[in-house]
């Protein structure tokens, strides 16, 4: 996909994200974290992920570890055809599959059950170890939040990741700076995180996780023999001026007046 | 001749599962992969790890990892068994063992060492008084307690045979005598009835097992008729047969476990629908903490020796 289509890509997985939250009524969505991996899902599932719909025991492997940003990743499979508008509708309405956070549904093309944070990327190395060894050509993507990096299970995965040199893998954090009590840095400081990653690997770079063509190159770049980990800086909220940057938006409502100037700014920004 | 199976009397279920058994079948399962938290050693898996070293896994003291790591193993189509001390594995990887294996169904077998009072002078930081109740809450979690180290094995191969994710608890170290004779029937989820009686039923799981024929012996001198149950599959839990317990005088249920939420509590529920049913005397763990010593030591202060087990059925009785 070319750099404008990739975008538009990520301004409809915004609009989605919106609509959907705004279908939610009082209930609302953890709209903020679902805005800030948009461009980072639209570069994976647009140009990365191999769906390979015939056969999923082979394709590509997307853990969604940031389990709560879910309603970003249903969005974005039904840019890729594998969730329906139908599916998108039932997003948390009573007995629906697609809540919060997602239920492991491999022919929808959810390779995780999400939620509770820190789990991905312990249960991607598994997966990632799987594939190595049966020497499978493909590749196994997790979107790791910033927030969840306080969970201590992370960084056991991230050592075991390192040692087993899972150079088929690769880690992307969403750091958008902000989790539910307020910024990372005043929550508990993630520190210098780049330099934190480049002790387990050799190949960790930092981007601007809204630049489609800086994820592209990022995704791309060669692999060494250690796992890639992408630092990608993010805004929560990113592309609605009020939820931006808000960390009181990690969860909430759209009433009519705010969907509508939300929608307003999606549809102008995408021009 | 001597029996197949002697070579199992008195020696560790750890030992017998993995120092011996998987060792000599690993070919019969190519989809085997062991996984331990730094329990190569503790958990006699030395011989295996050096024998198939593309079938193990170190995963260095992390249980919450050790759970994630064979939870994706398994969703890639392998058979997981991880290893950790009981303590360990069901409390530090209690919402792992919920969230992966449970919830997602990936079907890793999950086997708790030294479960119980075997570490002895490690302290109550490594005693397992509350694994059974944990494991038993997660829904589809099959739960095992083996009574000597070669039912260790068929529930081992149980798990490894089914669909669902299991716990296997170890216990009683190399204390225990085998419970069966050859061509033992295991049926996952039934209960063994290792001895028929009409006043006492007593259920036991694990270490307790061989205390509970110990101790069936001196109650049958004091004139009582006793049937002894040995439960190695706390869940699925066969209902039924307690069910029928009806026209016994008493029912018991003895484990080396909290008598909150372990066996005796399996057993109440079983009970708690039925009417006429007889008194449950449930022998465990009193929800205390313990004085650490040795394996007899801890035993004894929770009244779990075949004698104190009498004194406490004879009472009730009388």
């Amino acid at each position: 996909m070319t750099s404008s289509e990739l975008k538009k890509m990520a301004q409809e997985i915004r609009k989605d994200i919106v609509r959907t939250t705004y279908s939610t009524g009082k209930n609302g969505a953890h709209i903020g974290g679902a805005l800030s991996c948009a461009d980072l899902l639209a570069v994976l599932y647009g140009e990365f992920i191999d769906l390979n719909k015939s056969d999923t025991s082979v394709r590509d492997r997307f853990i969604m570890s940031k389990g709560h940003a879910a309603l970003a990743q249903y969005c974005a499979l039904k840019q890729v055809g594998l969730l329906s508008q139908d599916d998108l509708d039932s997003f948390e309405k009573d007995g629906s599959e697609f809540v919060a956070h997602a239920r492991h549904n491999t022919k929808k093309g959810l390779d995780f059950s999400g939620g509770s944070l820190g789990l991905g990327v312990s249960f991607a190395v598994g997966v990632a170890l799987a594939c190595k060894e049966k020497r499978m050509p493909n590749h196994i993507y997790v979107l790791l939040g910033d927030g969840e990096c306080d969970e201590g299970i992370v960084w056991e995965a991230l050592l075991f990741a390192s040692h087993n040199k899972l150079n088929n893998m690769t880690i992307i954090v969403d750091y958008n700076h902000l989790q539910a009590d307020g910024k990372i840095d005043e929550v508990v400081s993630l520190g210098n995180l780049l330099q934190k990653m480049q002790s387990f690997t050799d190949n960790a770079l930092q981007i601007d996780g809204h630049d489609v063509d800086a994820i592209k190159r990022a995704l791309e770049a060669p692999q060494t023999d250690m796992p890639k980990i992408v630092v990608a800086e993010t805004v929560k909220g990113k592309g609605v001026s009020f939820i931006e940057n808000k960390y009181n938006w990690h969860h909430g409502s759209l009433n009519e007046v705010k969907f509508n100037k939300a929608m307003a700014e999606l549809e102008t920004n995408g021009k | 001749m001597e029996s197949e199976l002697q070579k199992y009397d008195h020696i560790s279920q750890a030992n017998a599962v993995f120092g011996i058994h998987l060792v000599d079948t690993a070919e019969a399962y190519p989809n085997l992969k062991i996984l331990a938290a730094d329990m190569a050693v503790a958990g006699s898996i030395e011989r295996f790890k050096y024998s198939y070293p593309n079938q193990f896994l170190d995963l260095g003291i992390a249980e919450q990892n050790l759970v994630g790591v064979a939870a994706g193993l398994a969703n890639e189509g392998y058979r997981p068994i991880a290893v950790a001390q009981g303590c360990f594995i069901s409390m530090r990887s209690f919402e792992m063992n919920r969230q992966y294996l449970g919830y997602m169904g990936n079907p890793v077998v999950l086997v708790g060492l030294n479960s119980g009072f075997f570490l002895q002078y490690f302290g109550n930081t490594h005693y397992a008084i509350e694994d059974l109740a944990i494991m038993r809450t997660i829904p589809n979690m099959q739960v095992f307690s083996p009574c000597d180290a070669y039912e260790a094995i068929l529930c081992t191969e149980a798990a490894l045979n089914s669909e669902n994710p299991s716990y296997i608890r170890l216990t009683g170290g190399a204390t225990l005598p085998l419970m069966h004779p050859d061509g033992y029937n295991f049926r996952l989820g039934k209960a063994d009835v290792l001895k028929e009686g009409s006043d006492i039923c007593i259920y036991a799981t694990g270490a307790m097992v061989f205390r509970a024929m110990e101790t069936a012996e001196r109650l049958e001198s004091e004139g009582y008729s006793v049937e002894i149950v040995n439960v190695h599959t706390i869940k699925p839990f066969d209902n039924e047969h307690v069910v029928n317990q009806k026209g016994k005088t008493l029912i018991v249920s003895i484990e080396e476990h909290n008598i909150i939420g372990g066996l005796g509590s399996a057993v109440a529920d079983a009970m708690s629908e039925s009417e006429g049913m007889p008194v449950l005397l449930k022998l465990g763990v009193k929800d205390c903490f313990s004085k650490p010593g040795c394996y007899d030591y801890l035993l004894e202060q929770h009244r779990l020796t075949t004698e104190k087990i009498t004194e406490d059925i004879l009472k009730k009785m009388k």
